[in-house]
């Protein structure tokens, strides 16, 4: 029977699996079926084997029947969360270590495999995933095991003569049972790292992953229940009707990283915004963000949103030029291709240094990826067809195709696009307008570089935003006038690596922070807690209230010893 | 209503200009308030018994006199609290400088409540106006004569290009809703709250909600005669002594031993009338009930008769005047509505558990309060409420005068809220801490780029497993 259903599904889910899913998105346009039978050898292995893993865990589901997630499984789900939170046992010093130990040793132990499923799910370069993911992750779970002793330790805070006399210190105390909801451009890093400070800070956590990266959502599923705590720390699995699900619940804490604009998400997800938006039928506007939120506020619930936005760099005529060329690269196409809420999404130069950049940007370009960028293996694919269609449309629009000065090559049917550069496309086409979340980099010039803080600020505040120069005068001014979740000067995305630094958005690219200590924050109730003695204190506190008590307070108020001791003592001056 | 959106234009334009970021500027605001706050006392104080029948003592201790102190605070720390903050760089970021920076929001929207209506207001607006921020404070409407000198006294001390105060009910609360903020900060009602945030989920604005709750006092034995007064006078102050009850962190019931209940009663009891009167009507230290509506709120409570039969002391009301009595009730039924809802009045209800532990189980099992009091010497049962419960803060023999501590954050978890503010918090509150990196150009960790190879991985990994050694090692090519 096992066996039989294993093969039943296993045949029904290559043939359902994939193609179901691409069915789904695009219910009309039968030819886009297409990209999948075309697909090169190696990809049609993986795919099989992945849907093979599908297929084995879906043979587990059938046996106990009718196990859709669904509105009433969610809440058994996080009751049985409450119940372990409530037991108390993630409080302890000693879960916590043990959990994080938990993700070091699976990363540690598995990391092979994890590889394997970010290349599987976006063609990852080992390096690239290795560096943006792997070590990433290891690094804050590092940390988190380092200093958590030190974090959890109440912070001692000095009273006032209002208070006296009195201690007080801030007690880090576990928000409860909290939600993460990751994205699919780093699977990884982005579903573990919040994982990481909720442990940290002794919540029970229910990790929902990106469907549109199934392997590593997959693995992660696998590889959380074999090495942490099932009481109380959970992935659910699955796309539209199970966010929903578990957006029905009440939760202490609600951690989102992913959209809030329609254009970069896929058809997928922008289904499951309609649909979540009709079922919570606040706001129609297809923002996921948005989505979260309303959610929220109809249990009074925390958020932290991660979002995106389009992170400019702007970029001096001062500077070492392929220095700097080189850290856009690393930070645009060396990056998930460009798939990366802190990807440089344009550059801002003047129009006399724009020649000097392309050509600096063409060579360093064909440096890191060949003469024919489609054929390297150094640069991420793009996640899926209806990422791709997206992006190619950004490109084909009017105003926009003849801009292009570098590459614009792609292949469907191996979802890349080549490194591309665009100058001068007008403000009001739709790669101006939206981040671009691709390997697409238009160029804007101006003619003094000062102007670019208008053209930054006439945008939603990004997530990031970079400057290359070596003018000390210019730097203090765009740090001081120009709001962005985060700043890199001479650089790009390197200051989500400090975990001394907040990571977090402003205004539309998000609210909220995480990294290091931040983490732990995020996660954790700040209680303060006054502990007072018995010993004298003013009678003026106390009703019956009199004129006269309330010329005592005042002058306690004005902490002036010698005016508090007359004014005790029946001698104040007024 | 276009009224609004020509002020709302003004004050967007005044903060893009980025006077408002200007330390001079925050700094002549504060000053403005601290100038308000002494030239206006009287204005105060009236407005105040106007509005709640407060006593001039109890409205500068709960007030006037806390906000001066806390604008001296933002007023000596502004430069400090403005100052970008240095932090440390790992190796692949090197050579570099790494800061946090804080910046204002932007334009941010404050709605405070009748209760307190110039210390809800102020408390946030020093905090906004030091971060930096433009601001639109609606005062609460329930409090009319301090909404108006609110309104009257700002737009003349503070710059009124960038801080408005715009009065009104409800309709002008949605329409003030239906635009974009920065931020919001509410203090309020939990169910006003839900559509507050609702509201900003159109511009993903951050919100800090100041809630309330159930506020439970554990009341331990006391046989020390000094501590039985001490800690009395501390539960009375705090209950019917602040704004007759009507405060989100004042004492919402009392949770006592069987054995010790008929002794707190008696002490209770004799220290009211010490406070109070004989006749409490008569008493100008008791504030009154805000308005009619609240009033019938608080009556219905009462007159549930399974509540009425556990009077155990006062009980009487003035329709007309809007009082009412302190009144302490013993083991009123905790299904009744004034076991279930906040009571925010000066009703007093006792409950008694076999043991003081098992207050911990009690307040478990309802919404986490924004405060939890407990009058205890005991440092073990001290401890488990630390740990054990939940609340937005655990004040130890003593009630309500945490509001006053700036050095600890004031704000609400789970039902009671969520965001904090008070001293350095408040400008947290209005800020954005942004990260700030600057690199040099001179040096390069080339193995960074692509074309990828095993050598560039190796360098990787023992660059970000900071094991500098080995990373020497690969890089003379001495280790692979």
């Amino acid at each position: 029977m096992g066996t039989l259903s294993v093969n039943l599904l296993h045949i029904c889910s290559v043939d359902s699996g994939y193609t179901r899913s691409f069915r789904n998105q695009f219910p009309k346009k039968r030819n886009l079926l297409l990209p999948i039978p075309v697909l090169n050898k190696q990809k049609r292995l993986q795919f099989a084997h992945s849907s093979f893993v599908c297929s084995a865990a879906l043979a587990v589901m059938t046996d106990e029947e009718k196990k859709v997630f669904d509105i009433e499984s969610a809440a058994s789900l996080v009751k049985e969360l409450r119940g372990s939170f409530n037991s108390g046992k993630t409080k302890s010093y000693e879960w916590r270590i043990t959990q994080l130990k938990g993700i070091g040793k699976m990363i540690d132990e598995r990391e092979k495999e994890i590889l394997e499923a970010l290349r599987k799910d976006l063609s990852k370069p080992e390096v690239e995933a290795f560096m943006s993911e792997i070590s990433m992750t290891k690094g804050a779970c590092k940390l988190a095991l380092k200093e958590l002793s030190h974090w959890m330790k109440p912070e001692k805070a000095k009273t006032s003569i209002a208070t006296y006399p009195s201690t007080a210190e801030i007690v880090s105390e576990p928000l409860g049972v909290v939600l993460v909801i990751s994205p699919w451009n780093f699977p990884f890093l982005l579903s573990v790292d919040p994982v990481i400070g909720a442990i940290a800070a002794g919540n029970a956590v229910v990790l929902k992953p990106s469907e549109i990266a199934p392997a590593t959502s997959n693995l992660l599923s696998k590889l959380l229940e074999e090495y942490l705590d099932n009481s109380s720390i959970r992935v659910v699995e699955g796309a539209v009707p199970e966010t929903t699900a578990l957006l029905e619940q009440k939760w202490d804490k609600i951690f989102y990283t992913g959209t809030i604009r329609c254009i970069h998400l896929s058809c997928k997800e922008a289904t499951i915004v309609v649909k979540l938006s009709r079922c919570f039928s606040t706001f129609r506007s297809p923002r996921v963000g948005r989505i979260i939120m309303a959610a929220a506020a109809k249990h009074l619930t925390p958020i932290t949103l991660e979002l995106g936005g389009k992170c400019p760099a702007v970029v001096d005529s001062n500077v070492n030029l392929k220095v700097a060329v080189r850290r856009i690269i690393a930070g645009k196409w060396a990056c998930n291709a460009g798939q990366a809420c802190v990807a440089p999404d344009y550059i801002i130069t003047t129009k006399d240094f724009a020649p000097k950049l392309i050509d600096v940007m063409r060579h360093e370009l064909e440096e890191f990826f060949g003469k024919n960028p489609m054929e390297s293996e150094d640069m991420s694919r793009i996640v899926s067809v209806q990422r791709f269609k997206l992006l190619t449309k950004l490109l084909d629009e009017d105003n926009v195709a003849d801009k292009i000065i570098i590459g614009g090559q792609r292949d469907e049917n191996r979802l890349k696009i080549a490194p591309t550069i665009l100058l001068d496309v007008p403000e009001d086409t739709e790669i101006m307008r939206e981040e671009i979340f691709g390997p697409l980099l238009p160029i804007i010039t101006v003619e003094k570089l000062e102007e670019s803080f208008d053209v930054i600020n006439s945008k939603p505040k990004p997530l990031a935003a970079y400057l290359f120069s070596e003018n000390k005068q210019l730097h203090k001014d765009f740090v001081n006038n120009i709001s962005a979740g985060g700043m890199l000067i001479n650089d790009t995305i390197l200051h989500l690596t400090v975990s001394s630094l907040p990571f977090g958005g402003v205004g539309e690219s998000g609210t909220g922070s995480y990294h290091g200590k931040f983490s732990f924050d995020t996660f954790s109730h700040k209680k303060a807690v006054l502990y007072r003695g018995f010993a004298g204190e003013s009678p003026a506190r106390y009703p019956p209230y009199t004129l006269g008590k309330l010329k005592l307070l005042k002058t306690l108020n004005s902490g002036n010893i010698l005016s508090i001791l007359l004014a005790l003592l029946g001698f104040s001056k007024d | 209503m276009r009224d609004l959106e020509t002020d709302l234009e003004e004050l967007r334009e005044s903060y893009t200009s980025g006077k408002t970021k200007e330390a001079s500027w925050r700094k002549s605001q504060l000053n403005a308030l601290l100038t308000i706050l002494k030239e206006k006392e009287k204005d105060i104080f009236n407005a105040l018994e106007h509005d709640l029948g407060k006593h001039y003592a109890e409205a500068y201790r709960d007030e006037v006199g806390t906000l001066t102190k806390s604008v001296n605070l933002a007023l000596s720390s502004l430069k400090d609290w403005m100052a970008a903050k240095k932090a440390k760089l790992p190796l692949p970021a090197f050579p570099s400088t790494a800061e946090v920076f804080p910046e204002p929001l932007g334009v941010v929207l404050i709605f405070s409540s009748w209760n307190f209506p110039f210390g809800l207001s102020l408390e946030p607006l020093i905090g906004a106006v030091a971060a930096g921020n433009a601001v639109v404070l609606k005062p609460s409407e329930l409090a009319p004569a301090s909404s108006s000198l609110l309104a009257t006294t700002i737009s003349t001390y503070l710059d009124k290009k960038a801080v408005k105060v715009i009065e009104g009910g409800q309709v002008v609360g949605e329409h003030l809703l239906s635009y974009k903020w920065d931020k919001i900060f509410f203090t309020g009602s939990s169910r006003v709250a839900r559509a507050v945030m609702t509201a900003a989920v159109k511009h993903i604005t951050p919100v800090t909600l100041e809630l309330g709750g159930k506020c439970p006092a554990i009341f331990d034995s006391f046989s020390s005669s000094w501590d039985k007064e001490m800690v009395i006078k501390r539960v009375l102050g705090g209950k019917f002594g602040t704004c007759s009850g009507q405060v989100c962190i004042g004492i919402d019931y009392i949770l006592v031993q069987e054995g010790y209940a008929p002794t707190l009663v008696e002490l209770l009891k004799n220290r009211t009338v010490k406070m109070f009167g004989e006749n409490p009507r008569e008493t100008k230290s008791m504030a009154r009930i805000i308005n009619k509506q609240h009033f019938s709120r608080l009556k219905n409570l009462l007159d549930d008769p399974s509540v009425k039969s556990c009077i155990v002391h006062g009980g009487g009301m003035d329709e007309h005047n809007l009082f009412i009595e302190p009144t302490i009730l013993m083991n009123p039924p905790l299904e009744a509505s004034i076991m279930t809802d906040e009571i925010f009045g000066p009703l007093l209800p006792i409950i008694t558990l076999k043991k003081i532990e098992d207050s911990i189980g009690f307040i478990n099992s309802r919404p986490k309060p924004l405060a939890i009091y407990a009058f205890t010497r005991n440092e073990t049962l001290q401890k488990r409420i630390v740990s054990e419960t939940s609340s937005g803060s655990v004040t130890f023999n003593d009630a309500v005068i945490q509001y006053a501590a700036d050095t600890v954050p004031f704000g609400g978890i789970g039902e009671s809220g969520f965001g904090r503010y008070h001293g350095k918090f408040s400008f947290d509150a209005f800020t954005h801490e942004k990260a700030v990196i600057s690199r040099g150009m001179i040096s390069e960790f080339w193995f960074r780029f692509p074309p990828w190879d095993d050598n560039k991985l190796a360098l990787t990994k023992k660059a970000y497993s900071f094991d500098y050694f080995g990373f020497l090692l690969v890089l003379l090519g001495l280790k692979k």
